[in-house]
């Protein structure tokens, strides 16, 4: 199948619409983005703008590791508001057999042309003053960034108004068929194609994908050049943190081209207000204390909690909805949406023009949670 | 008469009355920009109550510390555009 | 390895905001018997009017409460701030000591009001101050002795603060009142109503006597000169060039009301907290006092603080507070008539104008944004260690989008506040 110069509407101006828009685009389909409220306005400023590979599973490895060349290419033509800061990401281990785990990850991500480099000890602490004594080491990961969202979703979205696109905004769509789009203010927008990227509100037009809202909360500092130079995670993400359905916590600290840190990282599911609850904050807090004790002393001049859209099993939905021409979907890219959204609009502009893509797509289609898959159900652990 | 107290601001000792606010004590010293903007702009006390941050000094190694809700005590140590 | 637990003090009322309006709230509320609190980010008590190094008492109405309030049993928390409130009735505090809980059965706010800042060229320039603030940095020790300073702005603060400035010892070389002759005179006859008002008005005019009030002039744009600042008023079709040491400006005041938002209240228009006749808020445990409810003065906040004192004790509230009350709210209604800021004013700011100080936001940067939350993502207006508390009104001002999201910690403070667990 393949349509070229057909009329496109994007739902959701978050990074995820954004980039679908900016690809579609450049394909010589003629945009048109809407959004119930602004650009970048929604999960794409609840997340922290971490430009990462990740390895869960070679699915999620193949789309991180393409998505980052995507930005790495891009960053050159972004503008200085996007903040894109070639930070790279430092793994922190806490002891020695998080110290073996970086090892084994180093030698996955040379395996699959990643650049990663196993720090020791004083090599780590050369790089990175603040952290507490007594560390095991770190991974190096030279290439992975970080970029303030809301701007940089902001820049692909005016790139695409720039070329003839047309935003639309506080505008919520009421309903998705196969040959229009329907506001809640009673307008009908004819389309050929329809890309749903609505974010955490995606069950709302398509029930049928389990995405569900996760809640995280975020901490930003006041200016403390220097502090913090590199992305810092703890390892122990990976083997404990973030892998059950409990609310839980990581040492995740990154530095902003302002000069502020921002510090998260929390995850809650079942949780319906975005305000700010103490509890995981403190939680979050003391956990970046114990790797970075220093930091108790700077100033926090905001905290902020946002929903991020999470699929099942942790991979983004991006492809055709099955029983309505012309539908597709962008979503459920859960915490990793800054860093894969440039890699999913691609790979959905790959499927409009019927384009073999970089990278394979099955992984993502859509088609995996169709109704008895089993897929479409929730786990635990 | 006043007690006198002195304190060290980027490494130079001034006087101050005791009791008065570091802000106005920075002020009868002198120094009229306390920083500089993210834009590198000159910025001085607008608000002094505690409230426009832009008084904020750094004090005995705390960055930070609004200058027009801090009194002066002996010996501070206070950089301007830490 | 979390931080140390924290311990929660306890009390049946806590006040938070020691000027007029908070003493006599904490005063009345301490003379049931209960157990009260007080919170306020100064080093002592009177807030920004009472504001005072000197030793020796004050006369009046401001003698009178702070007396009071040196005899009652009240626990005095000065050099703290509220920076959150992560449950109902309790509320995160951080003094020079760490922090603090405070478990309460009632609030009384009493957080008063700042100044409103007018953007225009020039006024981001270091001794561009304001007029509330250059009389509380005197009032702190700012020797203004042989200092030329010009003010410039709206209302009754203008000639407090020219007196208050004359009398120690500054040059006041013009008073620039952007309100119309005609609008002045009309509140001057307002004020036959009210003698104590009347009389106030009477020996400040004796006092600034020296120099006239110019009614219908502002600044348009200020720079930095060789001595010190280079300022230009418009007056009438008049522009005039004069040269001082300081330019203040006060525009007006606007309610500090970001603890009460936290907290959940309704607020109106102008962001002054609702109220109730005896001064409750929409949150069933929250008072709100003073300014917060309506720019009104020193009487206005020793009245309320009263009402919302007994209130929020259970004692019956005194019938006479309640008409004084009354007059009170309308006074105010007529100070926001008579000081309204002229269209001319609002619009001084050109495409170069920092609108957002914390983060250089410049009026050009905000043309087109028409979500508060957009606005701020793309811009950074707001996002600053003020807390868009100086450049959030200013955006209502322009008639730009600018609600500001409350959150916490709502002053700046340290992470290891933030961070802090109650000791169970």
């Amino acid at each position: 199948m393949s349509i070229s110069s057909g009329r496109v509407i994007v739902v959701g101006a978050g990074i995820v619409g954004a980039a679908c828009a900016w690809y579609l685009m450049r394909d010589g389909h003629q945009v048109t983005i809407v959004d119930r409220a602004g650009v970048g306005c929604g999960a794409t400023a609840a997340g922290m703008g971490h430009i990462v590979v990740m390895d869960d599973s070679p699915a999620q490895m193949a789309l991180t590791r393409y998505s980052r060349q995507l930005w790495n290419d891009m960053a050159p033509q972004l503008p200085a508001s996007a903040e894109f800061v070639p930070s790279g990401t430092l793994w922190i281990a806490d002891d020695a057999e998080e110290m073996a785990a970086a090892e084994k990850k180093a030698a996955l991500y040379k395996s699959c042309d990643v650049d990663a480099v196993v720090l020791s000890p004083a090599e780590l602490y050369a790089r990175e003053a603040n952290l507490r004594p007594g560390l095991a080491g770190a991974l190096l990961v030279p290439a992975d960034s970080v970029i303030y969202s809301p701007c940089a979703a902001a820049w692909l979205v005016n790139d695409v108004c720039s070329q003839g696109g047309i935003l639309i905004k506080n505008a919520e769509v009421k309903a998705v068929r196969d040959d229009c789009v329907e506001l809640r203010d009673g307008r009908v927008l004819q389309t050929d194609i329809s890309v749903i990227a609505s974010g955490t509100s995606l069950a709302e037009l398509l029930p049928q994908f389990p995405v569900r809202a996760r809640k995280g909360h975020l901490v930003i500092t006041d200016r403390a050049p220097a502090f913090v130079r590199h992305q810092l995670v703890e390892l122990g993400y990976l083997k404990s943190a973030h892998a059950t359905e409990a609310d839980s916590v990581a040492f995740n600290v990154q530095p902003r081209a302002t000069g502020q840190l921002l510090i998260g990282s929390s995850r809650q599911y079942q949780m319906q207000s975005a305000q700010v609850d103490h509890g995981i904050l403190q939680a979050m807090l003391n956990r970046a204390f114990y790797f970075m004790p220093s930091l108790k002393e700077l100033g926090a001049v905001r905290a902020w909690a946002g929903f991020r859209a999470a699929s099942p099993d942790h991979l983004p939905i991006l492809g055709p909805v099955a029983g309505m021409a012309g539908v597709y979907v962008a979503g459920g890219h859960e915490g990793l949406g800054i860093t894969t959204s440039l890699a999913g609009g691609r790979l959905i502009a790959d499927m409009l023009a019927g384009r073999t893509s970089a990278i394979d797509p099955a992984p993502y289609l859509p088609a995996r949670f169709a109704a008895g898959s089993g897929r479409e159900r929730w786990h635990h652990g | 008469m006043a007690e006198k107290i002195s304190l060290l601001v980027n490494g130079g000792k001034i006087t101050a009355d005791a009791g008065v606010s570091l802000a106005a004590a920075l002020m009868n010293a002198g120094f009229v920009r306390f920083g500089t903007s993210v834009m590198a702009e000159p910025r001085g006390p607008l608000c002094g109550m505690g409230i426009c941050m832009a008084c904020r000094v750094q004090v005995n190694g705390q960055r930070g510390i609004r200058s027009c809700q801090t009194p002066v005590r002996e010996g501070m140590e206070v950089v301007l555009d830490a | 390895m979390p931080e140390p637990s924290t311990p929660v003090e306890s009390c049946d009322v806590l006040v938070a905001g020691g000027g007029p309006a908070g003493i006599a709230a904490a005063c009345t509320a301490a003379a049931s018997g209960a157990a009260v609190i007080l919170v306020d980010d100064n080093s002592a008590p009177g807030g920004q009017i009472w504001r005072s190094r000197r030793k020796h008492p004050q006369k009046g109405l401001a003698g009178d409460w702070l007396a009071k309030f040196s005899a009652v049993t009240v626990r005095r928390l000065f050099g703290h701030r509220v920076v959150a409130a992560p449950q109902p009735r309790l509320l995160l505090v951080e003094g020079p000591d760490g922090a603090v809980f405070i478990r309460c059965g009632k609030l009384i706010l009493a957080t008063g009001a700042r100044e409103l800042f007018l953007p225009f060229p020039g006024w981001t320039l270091p001794n561009v101050v304001g007029a509330g603030a250059i009389q509380a940095l005197t009032k702190s020790g700012l020797d203004v002795r042989g200092k030329r300073v010009i003010l410039a702005g709206s209302g009754p603060l203008l000639p407090a603060v020219a007196a208050h400035l004359k009398h120690a010892g500054a040059d006041v070389a013009f008073i620039a009142e952007q309100a119309s002759a005609a609008k002045l005179l009309r509140f001057g006859f307002g004020l036959l109503g009210r003698s104590g008002k009347l009389r106030q008005a009477f020996t400040l005019w004796r006092r600034i006597r020296p120099w006239r009030i110019t009614p219908g002039s502002w600044p348009v744009c200020v720079e930095k000169s060789e001595s010190g600042l280079k300022v230009v008023i418009q007056s009438g079709v008049a522009r005039h060039t004069l040269y001082a040491d300081y330019l203040a400006c006060g525009f007006g005041l606007v309610p500090n009301n970001e603890l009460a938002i936290l907290v959940g209240c309704a607020v109106g228009s102008g962001g002054f907290v609702q109220v109730n006749h005896e001064n409750a808020a929409s949150v069933d445990w929250v008072y709100a006092v003073g300014e917060l409810t309506g720019i009104g003065g020193v009487e206005k906040g020793v009245v309320e603080g009263q009402i919302a004192g007994s209130a929020a004790t259970k004692q019956a509230v005194d019938r006479v507070l309640l008409r004084q009350r009354a007059a009170a709210v309308k006074f105010a209604a007529a100070l926001a008539d008579t000081f309204a800021l002229r269209a001319e004013v609002r619009n001084l700011a050109d495409a170069q104008t920092v609108i957002c100080r914390c983060e250089d936001v410049r009026l050009a940067a905000l043309s087109g944004l028409q979500d508060a939350r957009e606005l701020k993502l793309q811009t950074r207006c707001g996002m600053g260690p003020c807390q868009a508390r100086i450049c959030g009104p200013i955006l209502q001002l322009l008639g730009l989008p600018g609600q500001p999201s409350v959150r916490p910690p709502i002053q700046p403070c340290r992470l290891k506040t933030l961070a802090a667990q109650i000791k169970e």
